[in-house]
């Protein structure tokens, strides 16, 4: 047996409003392993964003549990480190303050600390623009700018809230690289959230399925070595890929049928 | 030459040179115009009296209100009154400010606390803070206080509903952000919060300026026995329009410097922000 180290539990969410009450996801259960990749795909309303939310503590599930490391989460923990759709960097910030942002709300802002960031931007190739403003950077640039900041923290996990969707095609395939190799090379595990198929097979070990109303999951599927060990570009052109983005598409067309009718 | 070589500075090429000297010359036109239409209008109203067309006795002339400028600047009436209006009007602006914005700051940090206040903000900036005047001279007394006091009236509720609402505008992403590395309420505010609203606060200084100018005058021709305001109804009573027309003038100087020293301070402040 290998270790789990994120567990969700018959994990249920339901919003309320003034009128209604919103089953956003019903019972879900997945584990996962430590230095896994796994992606979750769905259409949207399927509560992917939802789980990601609830893993990171920032609301609770209305049932089940969720654990992480064996110990039931309650609030955002230090082990966490969450990237959002668009970089947000803080404009006012130079880039070395942004990524020192996360270390100053917990509190954990000290010369070794700083070293390490400093060395991570480094790593990302930015290290030169550390007393520039967000403003003078790319797209591309920014959104390795919030990875640092998200490593900076150095987290155990990665949640991945659809960080490429908003970038142009070149710059998300670089990135998906640069994320894939960050990621095994400080041995994180991290889970990706994405509307793109190929995205999510060509970066993860398992692709989880979600259904909506309410979200559920409809299938998980184990991505095989030949796809999964190249870097997402490279996996990409792996004769088995296609048939496994036809897989998955067939499982999401199926689940839009059966919603529809 | 002198001329022509001040007008291509810092070209980069012939082409630019001429680019360059066409909008110089084209600014100069402009302040030109500017000045002469100045002196034209000073001309005209001076004309006007000297020809009798109208009224001396109730439109005074620049001469004449040059001429009390420097007789009162002589015997050293004029400065006190400028002193105390523009201190008046400074603390007053000061104050609007800062209460405005620490109330703001109240009214974010509690949800319910924002809903509780938010018909009496409806009210309190519906209603005309002048009117308040008799009730701040009850209060205050017949002095500086109820001058500031109603400087800082005029003010404080429309900066209140401003920078609240521009503390509610800011991208709750950048919420989410801070608080998956799990920040407080307060660190919230403090790092993203007021940051983040720090061009609409400046924007703001902007407008409380001129408010705290209205307020001022208004109230020192309710109460007052020196300033600005006061000249300009003492003047009234004596029927010395140029003692009016002086004020108006000193006021006019007054808040425009005061206006610009504000957007100077905007543009040096806001040059990190963009």
């Amino acid at each position: 047996m290998s270790d789990t180290l994120i567990l969700l539990d018959r994990v249920s969410k339901r919003y309320h409003t003034k009128k209604d009450e919103i089953l956003a996801v019903e019972n879900i259960q997945l584990s996962v392993e430590k230095g896994e990749f796994i992606s979750l795909v769905g259409p949207s309303g399927c509560g992917k964003s939802t789980i990601l939310s609830m893993i990171s503590g920032l609301f609770p599930p209305s049932e089940g549990t969720i654990r992480i490391d064996g110990q039931k989460i309650n609030g955002p923990t230090s082990k966490i480190g969450y990237m959002l759709q668009q970089d947000y960097l803080l404009n006012w910030r130079t880039i070395e303050k942004n990524i020192f942002f996360g270390l100053e709300i917990q509190g954990r802002l000290n010369p070794i600390t700083k070293k390490h960031t400093l060395y991570l931007l480094n790593e990302m190739g930015l290290v030169n623009y550390a007393k520039a403003y967000p403003n003078q950077l790319s797209g591309g640039m920014r959104q390795r700018v919030a990875l640092v900041r998200t490593l900076a923290t150095n987290p155990d996990i990665l949640l991945l809230d659809e960080p490429f969707s908003a970038l142009d095609y070149q710059t998300k395939l670089k990135l998906e690289d640069l994320v894939v190799e960050t990621i095994r090379k400080h041995k994180k595990t991290a889970i990706l959230v994405t509307h793109d198929i190929s995205e999510a097979i060509a970066m993860s070990d398992r692709v989880v399925i979600l259904g909506k109303n309410p979200g559920h999951i409809n299938k998980i599927l184990n991505i095989p070595m030949e796809i999964r060990n190249p870097l997402p570009l490279m996996a990409r052109e792996q004769p088995l890929f296609q048939s496994y983005f036809q897989m998955i598409w067939r499982e999401l067309d199926n689940d839009d049928k059966k919603t529809s009718s | 030459m002198m001329i022509k070589k001040l007008l291509r500075k810092g070209a980069k090429s012939e082409e630019h040179a001429k680019y360059l000297a066409q909008l110089r010359v084209y600014d100069i036109y402009i302040k030109i115009t500017q000045y002469l239409l100045l002196i034209f209008l000073l001309g005209i109203w001076e004309l006007s009296v000297n020809m009798q067309w109208v009224d001396e006795f109730l439109f005074s002339k620049p001469s004449k209100i040059f001429n009390l400028f420097i007789d009162m600047m002589m015997k050293g009436e004029l400065q006190h009154h400028i002193y105390v209006t523009l201190l008046e009007t400074f603390i007053g602006f000061l104050l609007g400010t800062l209460l405005g914005t620490i109330l703001a700051t109240f009214i974010w940090m509690s949800p319910f606390v924002s809903k509780v206040m938010d018909p009496y903000l409806v009210v309190l900036n519906g209603m005309p803070k002048v009117a308040l005047g008799p009730i701040f001279i009850v209060a205050f007394g017949a002095g500086y206080i109820s001058i500031i006091a109603m400087a800082l009236a005029i003010s404080v509720i429309i900066t209140t509903i401003v920078i609240y609402g521009s503390f509610k505008e800011v991208d709750p992403n950048y919420l989410k952000l801070a608080q998956t590395f799990g920040a407080k309420k307060l660190q919230i505010f403090l790092k993203i919060i007021l940051p983040a609203s720090f061009p609409t606060i400046i924007s703001t200084l902007k407008v409380n300026v001129g408010l705290s100018w209205v307020g001022v005058i208004v109230g020192e021709f309710l109460v007052s026995k020196a300033g600005l305001g006061y000249l300009i109804i003492y003047g009234f009573q004596v029927f010395n329009l140029t003692l009016v027309m002086l004020s108006l003038f000193i006021i006019s100087v007054a808040a425009t410097f005061m206006y610009q020293g504000v957007s100077y301070l905007e543009k040096k402040l806001l040059s990190i922000h963009e």
